[in-house]
């Protein structure tokens, strides 16, 4: 007897215990998943810079200091072959084989240098420039063997040091990881969440209100009820097809524009969005409307003046966590052409752009080991936007909502 | 003039048109009793004038293209085009991207001389779509006005539209599930013209490259969807769901059984993460650290054919995935075993785990299923896991460490880099984009069926 209950407790301690392994599973693995993430990713927010010293006066390069002045003062920097410049100080400096130790962001942080300080043209100084991919790599883990050698001799002339990436968050795409930033992708990003939330709030919202409040309990009811269920269970590949057959082939719509993205993603989150938004309506309490009724307000009003207000917290809830799936998705942009190349930050929602979730997914594509760290670096700035978006969303909900 | 421009100047015609209404109706008040306040006078101004006319620009924007087309089709720049018609669209589409200043130069001279012909047929359409529009919301807006008076029910004309604009918004979602089935139903029919449907259905070989050369090898042009089919079951509903029941219905039983309160309170947020984060960030995970890792342990057990690209990485990562789902699918189900069930089982001198195995499981099971059938539907329509991490090899094979492909990876393939429309490649994609649509819609009706059941059940 006592032998039986002690094994039926082993196993209750063993059950019990299985429970809290897999649940262990689960959080080690999310532990596991952010910790590899930061730990490839953090080094994509800092680059090694090296001492270069460049005399201006000697070298090729042919910019009048009078133009700086002028309005084309950019044009005339990027006309000039700076590149060219950079190698052959490296060269003068450092021996033949650094001839190819500087890249985009070199060339990029010398025309920010120049523009702010054309005097520096006239004589000879030392400027501190980003590494190019290579380098970089070798610097921070381990390269190849003429780029170490090449690392260790800036160590010993300490002609090396590590700084913050700033051209990460105000740069765009480029072929060049070392120059590579998120600015242009996260400006999609926004603009393709503007448009969507713009779109989706509204319907969705106006949605819920004429199921919970107005519909009649008929055949049409249960359609719009049944397609709204099925809608937020649709894969959101599905989406982009729709998106790709009637935003731009029927209607002509610009190609990788954020506000083809945004329309997608619109109707790929509105069923969400009602869904919340009926479950905030549903919770107010059928005192309230009859309440404003008793008083000779008319339905329309009940519902727009008063059940509303108190389940917007209930529905921006739901919004937010709508957009913030939204903001993560990537395989209907596919569809809709949103992976091109795309160098320039988006001017408005009809321009070609990309998005931040599918610049993850194109750098993860790229050969160049440089890219390695910018991915899971981006990868950092979108899961740090997810985090702000779902705090929100829960301090929404523990602010505002009320519990009847 | 664009018809944003349009656009924004109905906008002002409104906000006009509700000042003048809102003013009208105070001015009538000190008149005599009114019958509704005078902000519903504005409103009912503001909307007669903007939503007619924005319906009227949103359905020109379309005749719109059209009418341009045939107008620049049949100028004389238009006539001197090609008559072959894919050469006359790639040059007619490279003539409007010149017109929109979207690019300089055209690789075709005749789509330069078009570029200024596009632009003016634009722009006259255009002129003739806004003008007509700012015109109709004039006219509204004045209809609107002149229909203000004491006695004049303004706000139910305001109801009346708000209720119109409330069965539009929940029409959308009908509209768009239409428009899901009706574009994927139409281009897979112009699929099927090219590819009869039986070796679709049935055809055991998926390799959609077509032929350049006669010689060429593995370019067969066939569209048999099985190995699409198994691929995507194997990874969704086998390996990942092998992973994420156990593990998402023990979670469930943990908290919902054993944690304490505070402990529950911290981890089940934590489980939710798991469900928030972008799908790309797992197929990233999947492809950098998981799959070599899962090739190095198939190599270590002596399968040669291990992959870099392996069905286990892609589906290992997705049942992680999915466990937050089904877990608080499984919760659901389990919290609405009634109460008293339990206590009967607790006070026959059943241990917590036996109540939990022999009577709230069995019972529960019903909604577990229909949890677990929702957790498939989601996970055979996951794309950017298998994207990047289960390969484009389309094997019929069960070996886990070998490489197979997805129906979503596919359409994925096919649907991205260059692309002409009428290719039976692009329409195959469409097939496909319907073949899943239908599966995920019978799965989803067949768990909502099962766990709708289940719950009347108890209640």
């Amino acid at each position: 007897m006592l032998k039986r209950v002690s094994r039926r407790y082993a196993a209750e301690r063993r059950f019990r215990l299985l429970g809290l392994f897999a649940v262990g599973v689960s959080v080690l693995f999310l532990a596991f998943l952010l910790y590899s993430m930061a730990a490839k990713g953090l080094g994509g927010f800092v680059h090694y810079e090296a001492a270069l010293p460049i005399d201006f006066a000697r070298s090729d390069l042919m910019i009048d200091p009078a133009s700086l002045r002028g309005p084309d003062a950019q044009q005339t920097v990027a006309s000039a072959d700076l590149e060219t410049a950079i190698s052959q100080a490296a060269t003068a400096t450092y021996g033949d084989r650094a001839a190819e130790m500087f890249g985009d962001g070199a060339v990029n942080a010398l025309t920010k240098e120049i523009l702010q300080r054309p005097q520096i043209l006239s004589g000879r100084t030392t400027l501190w420039l980003p590494l190019g991919s290579k380098l970089d790599i070798a610097a921070k883990h381990r390269g190849d063997a003429h780029s170490e050698q090449l690392v260790e001799m800036l160590r010993t002339k300490h002609a090396l040091r590590s700084s913050f990436n700033g051209g990460f968050l105000t740069a765009s795409d480029s072929t060049d990881p070392s120059s590579v930033g998120v600015w242009g992708a996260l400006k999609g990003s926004f603009l393709t969440i503007l448009v969507t939330i713009l779109l989706a709030f509204p319907v969705g919202v106006l949605a819920a209100v004429y199921l919970e409040e107005f519909a009649a309990r008929n055949r049409w009811t249960d359609a719009i009820e049944v397609s709204i269920n099925n809608l937020a269970a649709v894969p959101s590949i599905i989406f982009g097809l729709l998106g790709l057959a009637v935003f731009l082939n029927v209607m002509n719509l610009p190609r990788s524009a954020p506000l083809v993205g945004g329309m997608t993603l619109a109707l790929m989150t509105m069923p969400v969005i009602v869904i919340a938004g009926r479950n905030a309506i549903k919770s107010v309490p059928p005192s309230i409307r009859d309440a404003a009724l008793g008083v000779g307000a008319s339905k329309m009003q009940v519902t727009f003046h008063h059940v509303l207000p108190l389940a917007l917290p209930g529905i921006l809830t739901g919004t937010i966590i709508g957009m913030a799936r939204a903001l993560g998705e990537t395989a209907p942009l596919l569809m809709i052409g949103m992976r091109a190349f795309i160098a320039t930050p988006p001017g408005g929602i009809a321009d070609p752009a990309t998005v931040l979730p599918v610049q993850i997914f194109l750098w993860s594509d790229e050969v160049d080991r440089g890219f390695v760290e910018k991915t899971s670096a981006a990868i950092i700035v979108l899961l740090l936007f997810m985090l702000l978006m779902n705090g929100l969303a829960i301090y929404l909900r523990n602010r505002f909502e009320r519990r009847w | 003039m664009s018809l944003g421009l349009a656009f924004a100047a109905i906008l002002m015609v409104a906000f006009a048109a509700a000042w003048a209404g809102f003013a009208r109706g105070k001015r009538l008040r000190t008149a005599g009793r009114l019958h509704s306040l005078p902000v519903y006078h504005g409103a009912y101004a503001a909307l007669w004038a903007a939503i007619p006319a924005l319906l009227l620009i949103a359905a020109w924007a379309p005749i719109q293209s059209r009418l341009v087309d045939q107008s620049v089709l049949s100028s004389p720049e238009g006539r001197a085009l090609p008559s072959f018609e894919m050469q006359r669209d790639s040059i007619l589409s490279e003539a409007r991207e010149i017109a929109f200043g979207q690019r300089e130069q055209g690789f075709n001279p005749q789509s330069t001389t078009l570029a200024p012909r596009i632009k003016a047929e634009e722009s006259r359409f255009a002129l003739i779509g806004g003008v007509g529009a700012i015109a109709l919301a004039l006219l509204g807006a004045a209809l609107a006005l002149r229909r203000s008076a004491p006695q004049f029910r303004a706000r139910a004309g305001v109801e009346r539209w708000l209720m119109i604009l409330l069965v539009a918004a929940s029409l959308i979602a009908i509209l768009t599930t239409l428009g899901i089935l009706l574009s994927l139903m139409f281009e897979s029919l112009r699929f099927f013209r090219l590819y009869p449907v039986q070796s679709f259905i049935f055809g055991l070989e998926w390799s959609p490259q077509t032929a350049i050369r006669a010689d060429q090898a593995g370019s067969s042009g066939a569209f048999g969807a099985i190995p699409l089919m198994w691929g995507t079951f194997f990874v969704g509903a086998i390996i990942a769901m092998i992973v994420a029941v156990p593990l998402g219905l023990m979670s469930a039983i943990y908290l919902t059984q054993y944690a304490h309160p505070t402990v529950r309170a911290w981890l089940k947020p934590i489980l939710e993460i798991l469900a928030g984060v972008p799908t790309v960030v797992y197929g990233y995970f999947a492809a950098l650290t998981v799959a070599p890792a899962v090739r190095d342990l198939g190599l270590s057990l002596g399968i040669s054919s291990a992959s870099s690209e392996s069905a286990l990485a892609a589906g290992l990562v997705m049942g992680i995935m999915i466990i937050p789902f089904i877990s608080s699918m499984a919760d659901d189900s389990i919290a609405a075993v009634p109460q008293a069930m339990r206590d009967g089982s607790l006070a026959m001198g059943a241990t917590r785990s036996e109540t939990i195995r022999r009577v709230l499981l069995p019972a529960a099971l019903p909604g577990v299923i229909g949890g677990v059938l929702l957790a498939v539907s989601r996970a055979i329509g996951e794309t950017m896991i298998v994207v990047m991490a289960a390969g484009l090899a389309a094997n019929l094979t069960a070996n886990p460490f070998a490489s197979v492909t997805t129906v979503t990876v596919q359409i994925v393939q096919l649907l991205t880099g260059d692309q002409e429309f009428d290719s039976a490649k692009t329409l195959a994609a469409f097939a496909l984009g319907l073949a899943l649509f239908l599966i995920t819609l019978l799965l989803n009706l067949i768990a909502l069926h099962v766990v709708r059941r289940y719950r009347e059940q108890y209640e």
